[in-house]
């Protein structure tokens, strides 16, 4: 087993432990903090497929932005003090039913699919490559994407602001 | 399962998208059900990049993956807005408290 292979290993190890620890812990600023190691292991996985902007962009939005802004939800709305709000078991049994068949499904479903074999891999800077396309191919969507981004702005501020009743 | 196959990230991403759906089905704190949806996110992301990477090569599957990115900080930024403006009124984020539209 070659280096490589070993940490694949090793991240996709993280990546799912930690997912498991969002998904079963009765802490909920424990879930919060495991996804630090879910968004950090997805983005060692974007480098192991070739992708190290995706792996850039993951690391800046999610583990910079998303998790800090759960991290203050949390700490925000939650009484630090009792830890036992979340997760009163409404359908924990059935739940955990439904995911295994389905988990079981789609494992099976993939194991005997027949994937083509690519040609060999090669790993070159993507950078550029993106850049061209979102401001040739898709530069609708990336147009679209900016207005997108400054109505949930607005619509976040106008959220949380404090009314003022007469 | 080693990381020149397909299958291998695949299957990460079919056990990531598992452990979201538990996450929104058994949790009853919003925040909670926010993380949830966002590892499924990021489950459908490691899908577009592994079938992008092994299939043509190019970076279309990427842009995708940067699109839905996008789309999470933005639905994150908004949930949690509604989520700080719902423990303002209910004084609590479990999602059955708040059933009602209007005070």
């Amino acid at each position: 087993m070659s280096v490589s292979t070993a940490v694949f290993y090793l991240i996709a190890l993280i990546t799912v432990i930690s997912a498991g620890m969002v998904a079963f812990s009765r802490n909920i600023i424990y879930s919060a903090f495991s996804l630090l190691g879910t968004f950090m292991g997805v983005a060692g996985i974007y480098v192991f497929l070739g992708a190290d902007f995706v792996a850039a962009v993951q690391v800046l939005i999610y583990v910079g932005g998303i998790l800090v802004l759960i991290l203050f939800a949390v700490m925000l709305t939650h009484r630090i003090t009792d830890v036992e709000v979340t997760n009163r078991a409404a359908g924990r049994i059935p739940a955990l039913i439904i995911v295994g068949v389905l988990v079981y499904l789609l494992i099976e479903t993939l194991r005997v699919t027949p994937w083509v074999k690519t040609k060999e891999l090669v790993y070159a800077a993507t950078t550029a490559n993106i850049g061209d396309l979102f401001l040739y191919s898709y530069l609708l969507p990336f147009e679209l994407a900016s207005l997108v981004l400054l109505a949930a702005m607005i619509g976040a501020v106008v959220l949380s602001r404090k009314e003022i009743k007469e | 399962m080693s990381p020149n196959e397909l299958s291998s990230y695949l299957i990460i991403g079919a056990i990531l998208f598992c452990l979201g759906l538990f996450t929104v089905l058994t949790r009853r704190n919003a925040i909670s059900v926010l993380m949830g949806v966002e590892l499924i996110l990021n489950s459908a992301n490691i899908n577009y990049v592994a079938f992008s990477h092994f299939s043509s090569g190019n970076a279309d599957g990427q842009i995708y993956a940067i699109f839905v990115i996008m789309l999470a900080a933005a639905e994150a930024a908004v949930g949690l807005a509604i989520v700080l403006a719902i423990f303002q009124l209910f004084h609590t984020i479990d999602v059955e408290a708040a059933e009602t539209l209007k005070e």
